[in-house]
């Protein structure tokens, strides 16, 4: 038990879900067929929604496993499932893109790395002590805030008074409704593009424009 | 319990989502089906969807986004979803009307 208890669990979950991730997404890269392709990027993104969990925003976590993992990538199956003529399941980028992307790429993973280790406050731990579990975010406050009230800030000292303190105390209510009803009408504008074409019978009796 | 989270930085979440973000972006650059292009966006916005997390998260920070990261975490999921709906409607016409889902070959508006 004592050898447990010197483990640092929350660094070797960290690790397991980040090497999952990275593992994977490099997987959905590699592989030429799109099916595994869809397969692969399931296992990432479900691996992201551990990490979610772990950072402490587990509301975020749960409605990436929801609509991520449950809703986008059931129909990005269903798209690879109605386009997957033999021809199209397996096919391979040329090989000077390759050489291209991968050149670009490491040296944009290289720039990326090198800001999250530059920037001195990303890269010192948290002062550890008064640090417990329940600190983390609950959804109660993200719903509140989506509705237009911060619960988290009603008690903020720090807020300056006036008008500018009403601003720090607002909510996403407006994003939100933008948002609803921006995912209705892409919705309808979507189904809408994907009818399947019907012909026109041209009636012979019909009246000339 | 004070152990908690003493070695796990702000930084390293940050690694994991430049991983996710280059590869969906090599992703977007090699694929030739379209449905992998897809993939690629889906997997930069899930990198971008690290990074606010992790800025917002009470366990590795003293001072952090608290819950806008959160917020804007969520925002990113609704709009992933969106996009994913009309990417796939117009992959899906371009199938009907073309008979191939190969990027290449859609070539219609070229100059």
């Amino acid at each position: 038990m004592t050898l447990l208890g010197t483990i640092d669990w929350y660094a070797w979950f960290f690790g397991l879900f980040a090497l999952l991730a990275s593992v994977f997404a490099a997987a959905v890269l590699l592989t030429n067929n799109i099916v595994r392709m869809a397969f692969y990027l399931t296992l990432s993104l479900g691996a992201t929604a551990g990490l979610f969990f772990l950072a402490g925003a587990e509301f975020v976590g749960a409605m990436q496993l929801m609509i991520y993992v449950g809703g986008t990538l059931v129909l990005l199956v269903f798209g690879v499932m109605l386009t997957a003529q033999a021809t199209f399941i397996v096919m391979r980028p040329r090989s000077g893109e390759w050489v291209a992307a991968l050149l670009a790429g490491s040296l944009l993973l290289g720039l990326l790395i090198a800001t999250a280790w530059g920037v001195r406050p990303w890269r010192e731990p948290r002062p550890t002590g008064a640090l417990a579990l329940a600190e983390g975010q609950s959804a109660t406050a993200v719903g509140a805030a989506l509705t237009g009230v911060r619960v988290d800030r009603l008690g903020d000292p720090a807020a300056p008074e006036g008008p500018s303190r009403t601003y720090s105390r607002s909510g996403y209510l407006f994003p939100f409704l933008i948002v609803s009803v921006h995912l209705l009408v892409v919705l309808v504008g979507a189904a809408y593009l994907a009818r399947p074409r019907v012909e026109q019978p041209v009636r012979a009796e019909g009246r000339s424009p | 319990m004070t152990t908690l989270v003493a070695s796990i930085t702000v930084s390293h979440y940050l690694a994991v989502g430049a991983v996710l973000f280059v590869t969906g972006v090599m992703c977007m650059a090699t694929k030739r089906n379209a449905l992998g292009v897809l993939m690629g966006i889906e997997l930069v916005l899930n990198g971008a969807n690290v990074n606010f997390v992790a800025l917002g998260s009470p366990f590795l920070r003293s001072t952090t986004l608290g819950i806008d990261g959160s917020l804007i975490a969520l925002f990113v999921i609704v709009l992933a979803a969106a996009e994913a709906a009309v990417a796939l409607a117009i992959a899906l016409n371009f199938y009907n009307n073309h008979i191939t889902i190969d990027v290449d070959r859609a070539e219609d508006l070229k100059g």
